[in-house]
């Protein structure tokens, strides 16, 4: 009897950790999605700021139709993270291109980092701060005595310079740091949350308003936006290490063909917002279908209409990126740079050729009738 | 535990002890469901008579909002757990996705806790057997738990991307996987070590006038002994190894497991509160079954535990 216990028990220990052995062995081969079959094609990585979603919806999209391979180059989207920051591993060697928002990286420049801004592709920021109605908090003027939140790491300098220019010290205000979700906002812990349009404020639309037991209106909410209050800084950008540029006359070239192909997909988004937002949720986004494509919506509004084609780094809004990130001090003093960044911190040389290409091919890359569609976002975001 | 070998038990009668014995099972079993039950009448009971706004104090919350947002009801979060993920044609139940990202993150926590388990014990056993090794490496392995995870997780990550032998490429889950070794590793190394030198004087002195040579000391004296000390250490090992698999998760952003699971359900947090429980949910059940493995353990190395002493 005691064999036979001992027995089972040997049998289900084993049976564990078989199971365990096997959730890890198809967790392995769940890692890499490239096919690298074709071996004349460039191999180049391109690093994210966050998960697969709907702000990256147009290098997705110039994947999945193609755009890449059509320049010859095998492009593998590496995801990023909550510690993962995108402008460590450019200049770690681990990925050829990066995404990142410009004020995060000025401060990595000024510490020594080697990356130039060879595409802005977001024209406007999606930054907002966002308060209920009855708040009565339309202007940066408006926050003072307010709690006001922010998530802090590098997004809070917009909403430091409107306050600054607002003439509302930082004393002024009660700074809450905020969480990944609108629950403090929605709690009324926060009178004015920070809020991205193309992802917090959805979620707030996507919550149910228990004063009319309906989802949240956008008529029942104020939102300031800091490119109409003027201290918009520039956000999604494509990065390059500047050493190779400068040393690597085929980095050069591809660079060209990767924001060349990723303004297409840009393009494509613009064009087919649906399709898009299906494409960047079959990569894996676990986002719902209606955030997802309110986001691919909302991204498409900082893009288009493009001023002076799209990932041109115009020169005044560098500048006021810039300016903002000398001149703000944070809740400690700090800001962001000290001394203006080189000149090596942005080039439009590779655009110019990427968008030249472009119109040659006949594609739009102003969009200059662009208009947005419109987004029915369901509760939860489903 | 009987004391005597194996030879004796199997000519006696059964015993009378097996009744009463049968009895305890059935009320452990009632007991953790009670306390389960327990857990859900707490929770319901302060949502029902709490306040909305929660008890603050000043201006520090103590006890939390009792809204819907804040503290979901119990069945809203199950009747959740068998609905869709979303409306979309990838949707699946979501106890399915939450089952599939459990199995993936148990994965990776056992291979971590293997690791973590193998290199722990080789410590030890390097530190038993040179004392100039114990005052060398024992400082540096409780410096080693110090370091943050945030800190190291990164790290791992860009290292291992640049390792590349033959056909082996460095897969992101074994960076996960080494994240939970190494919390793994440290109360194995400890227990291990404590295990391995807990052996009387006297029986050591038998085996040395003997003759008998380290290795069979350690085989044959040493490891056994040293169970009631290892098997306390290994269950921490096993919760370490999944808290490691899940944060790493979350710190390098790896596709498939819980902790991610977590992060991207909280970005719904505000339209569909109960929800995010799901993958908590996944969390505990990783953990249960860890912790079951571990039992699995005791119960397969019974002979040896004498006397087990918590770590």
């Amino acid at each position: 009897m005691k064999h036979s216990t001992r027995l089972i028990t040997g049998v289900g220990a084993l049976a564990v950790s078989a199971l365990a052995l096997a959730g890890c062995s198809s967790g392995g081969t769940d890692g890499g999605s490239t096919d690298s079959a074709d071996g004349e094609l460039t191999p180049v990585s391109l690093q994210l700021q966050w998960f697969s979603q709907a702000q990256f919806a147009g290098y997705y999209a110039a994947l999945d139709q193609g755009f890449y391979e059509e320049e010859g180059l095998d492009v593998t989207i590496l995801e990023g993270a909550a510690d993962i920051v995108p402008i460590d591993v450019l200049t770690g060697g681990d990925a050829d291109f990066a995404i990142s928002w410009v004020p995060k990286v000025l401060g990595s420049i000024e510490q020594g980092a080697a990356v130039t801004d060879i595409a802005q592709i977001f024209e406007r920021s999606g930054t907002t701060q966002v308060s209920m109605k009855e708040a009565n908090i339309t202007t940066a003027a408006d926050l003072k005595g307010k709690s006001v939140g922010s998530w802090g790491y590098g997004n809070e300098w917009e909403l430091f310079a409107g306050m600054g220019k607002a003439g509302v010290a930082l004393d002024d205000i009660s700074l809450v740091s905020q969480a990944f979700d609108m629950n403090g906002f929605l709690a009324g812990d926060i009178d004015a949350a920070q809020a991205m349009t193309y992802n917090e404020y959805a979620q707030v639309l996507e919550s149910i308003n228990p004063a009319t037991g309906e989802l949240f209106q956008p008529d029942e909410l104020n939102v300031i936006d800091w490119n109409e209050e003027g201290t918009a800084m520039l956000q999604d950008a494509i990065w390059a290490d500047s050493d190779r540029l400068a040393d690597d006359a085929d980095y050069a070239d591809t660079a060209v063909k990767f924001i060349k192909a990723s303004i297409k997909g840009w393009a494509y988004a613009r064009d087919n917002p649906e399709e898009a937002a299906t494409i960047v949720t079959e990569s894996g986004s676990q986002l719902g279908e209606s955030h997802q494509l309110w986001m691919t919506n909302e991204v498409n509004k900082l893009i288009w209409p493009s001023t002076s084609g799209v990932g041109t780094i115009n020169q005044d809004q560098w500048d006021q990126t810039v300016e903002i990130a000398m001149d703000t001090p944070n809740e400690t003093g700090a800001t962001v740079i000290t001394e203006e960044p080189p000149a090596t911190a942005f080039s439009n040389e590779y655009v110019e050729k990427a968008l030249a290409e472009l119109e040659e091919e006949g594609v739009d890359v102003i969009g200059a009738d662009y208009a947005p569609i419109e987004v029915t976002l369901n509760e939860g975001g489903n | 535990m009987t004391a005597a070998p194996g030879s004796s038990t199997r000519a006696r009668p059964p015993r009378p002890k097996d009744a009463p014995r049968g009895n305890a099972a059935v009320k452990r079993v009632a007991f953790g469901v009670g306390g389960v039950l327990l857990l859900v009448a707490l929770w319901e009971l302060y949502k029902a008579v709490g306040p909305a706004e929660g008890v603050v104090v000043g201006d520090l919350t103590i006890l939390p909002r009792t809204t819907d947002l804040a503290m979901p009801h119990v069945w809203d979060m199950i009747t959740r757990l068998f609905g869709e993920t979303g409306s979309g044609r990838n949707a699946v139940p979501v106890w399915s996705a939450v089952l599939e990202a459990s199995a993936f993150t148990l994965g990776v926590a056992a291979v971590g806790w293997v690791v973590g388990v193998v290199v722990g014990m080789l410590l030890a056993v390097l530190m038993q057997r040179f004392r100039t090794a114990e005052s060398a490496v024992l400082p540096w392995i409780i410096l080693s738990q110090t370091v943050p995870l945030i800190a190291i997780a990164p790290l791992v990550r860009r290292w291992g991307s640049q390792l590349e032998f033959g056909d082996f490429t460095w897969e992101n889950w074994m960076s996960v996987a080494v994240i939970a070794s190494y919390l793994a590793f440290f109360p194995v190394s400890i227990g291990a070590l404590r295990g391995l030198n807990s052996p009387d004087a006297i029986h050591v002195e038998l085996f040395r006038s003997y003759g008998v040579g380290w290795w069979k000391t350690l085989f044959k004296l040493r490891l056994p002994a040293s169970v009631p000390y290892l098997l306390p250490a290994l269950r921490l090992a096993a919760a370490n190894a999944v808290i490691g698999t899940v944060v790493a998760e979350v710190s390098i952003g790896l596709r498939g497991g819980i902790g991610r699971m977590i992060i991207e359900y909280a970005q719904q947090a505000s339209g569909d509160p109960a929800k995010t429980w799901a993958p908590i949910f996944g969390a505990i059940a990783v953990g249960l079954v860890a912790a079951g493995f571990i039992a699995l353990l005791g119960v397969l190395l019974r002979r040896y535990r004498r006397g087990e002493v918590p770590a």
